[in-house]
């Protein structure tokens, strides 16, 4: 429907920021019409190309799985070992760029304009951008990570009969030596975790920050490349981008979903003797996808951010419990330690060429990096709705620098506390407990295991509600062609689809498959974000100017 | 007979002295019929207009960011008063989330601007009314002043 407003072509520009002169409309391509009763305000051809192909690729993992973990199941580990050097050097890229942001006179530029002030205080800022960031992945690996590379330096290297490496060592581990097995496992771990993923997120937060706040561009992943592709971005150029992205968060989200039940289910399983089952799972889900619908209702500030915060609270308090009743000392010190190890590692561990270490740097670093970039559509445009009126040296300083730190230390007291167990008290469970029940084994052998263990529980379900709900008005954003202000219908679509796609894939086989392929859309994407550094040095040059 | 804006005029008495009238400029084609009554009021009853939009901080369809936003707020204020004779100001309104937070905000303009008055546009009533209220509705039930809803 025609909209017959005022003023629906972009106005000239006012203000202090170099507004970008487009004859594009933010919703000219959308179809405003209404449905029965609800209003849908949706962009013509993403929302439609999006809903219809993932619904596609969940019946073809559906109905052919052993086609589909083949085809998706092979082409991961083939990109990762193909372009390891790629993921590797480029998310190095995306440090330094980072890093110069910081220092060089472009990071005095404000997002939203000279004037602009901060939409949020830092704290809620910090709790959103953590949570939609990291989420659960700091529930099931803080521990596990560690413990696993701390396992496979201790046991040293070995040599197959083709020559090359069998085993998953980082760098030329530490056969024996378990003061330096500690220490590189946890700076292999804190590599992972710390300054490269948050550097891949910045870069996609910051060209959507920049392009919509200040260069007056509708919110959606295509007017990132407003300076490459030009007019062309409000064709079909801009149409595929924001569709790849809408499916890479999707489908990130729901096979995460699935997965996290399973685990989930495990963890009530070893704790109140909850049976693991599909009906128990789908149970889960579904009130996760309950509770992430409640948020999205209630809106960004209503719902989301308080959830974040929560969440944030609930993750600090079991990581100070852990700290006083841990060994205290030891991760204290170990947390000093592990830094210093990360920095003396770091240019060992990010090197892109010439590895010794091939399982470790294709099958951990480089499926990490590409992991980290198919989700950075997602988490990169989260965090840009929520950062404005900051300035890009604070921004990258609260987005690179102080996440990677809180990693640091959750890493150190988590990680560092098992290995401690494994290490000073000889204990095997840790080591032992599949993945999921890792943290569970690790807390219980701590004071009040019961009730911190059920802390840990509650963090799972609510790590994952952060993630679904603030997915959800991504997506929905991005289907409304950049809109915020979408009829609510709309959100409560995606975040249900989300659910019931999750939901779908953990009855009928095809998590595995559909989470190799949206891992494979990181190589797309790394090349995307590599240009997104020039698009936004551009755009800060030219704010400089203005 | 004497007209009845003498009578009150009068006796001195001014039933209402500050009329908010929430607008949306995308749709502002849709708000001719509330547009009129909110100045046939504001003339009736001698009373000034603020006119409150709600806008989010991202770019949208009517302005690139804030500030572009409360200046074409301004311009129709304007254009509103000199068409009907009123005396008319705007008053932006920013919120992070509209879809979900826009009664919210309106309800709180009702507060900080002081009206007396609301007069709003709203959609006929669906069966969704019922779980998922209109604005009109909403701000009806909840602002401390009156409520005029005008049905499209």
């Amino acid at each position: 429907m025609a909209d017959d407003s005022t003023n629906q072509g972009i106005p000239d520009p006012e203000g202090a920021a170099a507004v970008i002169q487009t004859d594009y409309a933010i919703g000219q391509d959308n179809i405003e019409t209404t449905v029965g009763p609800f209003g849908l305000d949706i962009h013509n051809p993403v929302f439609l190309i999006s809903g219809l192909s993932i619904v596609a690729f969940v019946f073809f993992a559906l109905a052919l799985p052993e086609q589909s973990t083949a085809l998706f199941g092979a082409m991961r580990p083939y990109l990762t070992s193909t372009f390891d050097w790629f993921f590797l050097g480029a998310a190095n890229i995306f440090v330094i760029f980072c890093l110069l942001l910081i220092v060089l006179p472009v990071g005095r530029v404000r997002l939203g304009g000279a004037d602009a002030t901060p939409d949020y205080s830092y704290i809620g800022w910090f709790a959103m951008l953590f949570a939609a960031g990291m989420g659960i992945g700091l529930m099931f690996y803080g521990v596990s990570e560690p413990l696993s590379h701390f396992a496979t330096s201790l046991g040293g290297t070995s040599v197959g009969e083709d020559g090359a490496r069998t085993d998953w060592a980082p760098l030329g581990a530490a056969m024996g030596d378990q003061a330096e097995s500690a220490r590189l496992g946890m700076a292999a771990t804190i590599f992972h975790w710390g300054l490269h993923p948050w550097a891949i997120y910045a870069v996609v937060a910051l060209a959507l920050a920049l392009f919509s706040y200040n260069k007056g561009l509708p919110l959606t992943i295509r007017s990132a490349f407003y300076p490459i592709l030009g007019e062309r971005v409000w064709g079909w150029w801009g149409h595929v981008i924001d569709t790849l992205a809408v499916f890479a968060t999707l489908f990130g989200l729901a096979t995460s979903l699935g997965f996290g039940a399973t685990q989930a289910n495990a963890g009530l399983n070893e704790l109140f003797g909850l049976p693991i089952s599909s009906t128990t799972q789908v149970v889960l889900i579904s009130v996760i996808t309950a509770i992430a619908l409640i948020s999205v209702l209630r809106g960004l500030d209503g719902g989301v951010k308080i959830l974040s915060e929560i969440n944030m609270g609930l993750a600090a308090l079991l990581l100070v419990f852990v700290l006083l009743v841990g060994p205290t000392l030891a991760i204290l010190t170990g947390f000093a330690d592990s830094l210093m190890a990360y920095v003396q590692y770091l240019p060992a561990l990010s090197n892109p060429i010439g590895r010794e270490d091939a399982n470790f740097s294709q099958g951990w670093t480089a499926f990490y990096w590409a992991w980290w970039i198919s989700w950075s559509p997602f988490v990169g445009m989260f965090i840009a709705r929520v950062s404005r009126g900051r300035t890009v040296r604070e921004f990258v300083i609260s987005v690179l620098l102080i996440p990677s730190l809180v990693c640091v230390l959750w890493m150190s007291v988590f990680g560092g506390t098992a290995i401690q167990q494994v290490v000073q008290d000889g204990l095997a469970t840790v080591t032992e407990a599949p993945l999921e029940l890792k943290l569970f084994k690790m807390l219980a052998e701590l004071p009040l295991a019961s009730i911190t263990s059920f802390l840990g529980i509650i963090l799972v379900v609510v790590f994952f509600v952060t993630s679904s709900d603030s997915g959800s008005l991504v997506i929905d954003t991005i289907t409304a062609g950049g809109k915020v202000d979408a009829p609510a219908p709309q959100r409560v679509f995606w975040c249900v689809f989300e659910g019931a796609v999750a939901i779908a894939l953990l009855m009928g086989g095809g998590l595995a498959s559909l989470q190799a392929m949206v891992i494979s859309t990181g190589l797309p994407f790394t090349l995307v974000l590599l240009l997104m550094c020039w698009a936004i040095w551009r755009g800060l040059v030219s704010e400089l100017r203005a | 007979m004497v007209p009845y804006s003498e009578k009150v005029a009068e006796r001195d008495i001014q039933v209402f002295k500050k009329i908010m009238a929430p607008v949306d400029l995308a749709h502002s084609g849709h708000l001719e019929k509330a547009l009129q009554c909110t100045a046939d009021l504001a003339k009736h009853y001698g009373a000034e207009v603020v006119y409150v939009g709600v806008t989010a901080p991202t770019p949208s369809a009517t302005a690139h960011n804030p500030a572009e936003y409360a200046e074409m707020l301004s311009a129709f204020a304007a254009a509103q008063s000199s068409k009907h004779g009123i005396n008319a100001s705007a008053d932006p309104v920013i919120s992070h989330d509209p879809t979900t937070d826009v009664d919210d905000a309106l309800l709180r303009a009702t507060r900080d601007t002081g009206a007396d008055l609301v007069v709003m546009a709203s959609h006929i009533p669906n069966v969704l009314d019922y779980v998922w209220p209109s604005n009109g509705g909403k701000i009806a039930e909840h602002a401390k002043c009156s409520v005029f809803v005008v049905r499209d």
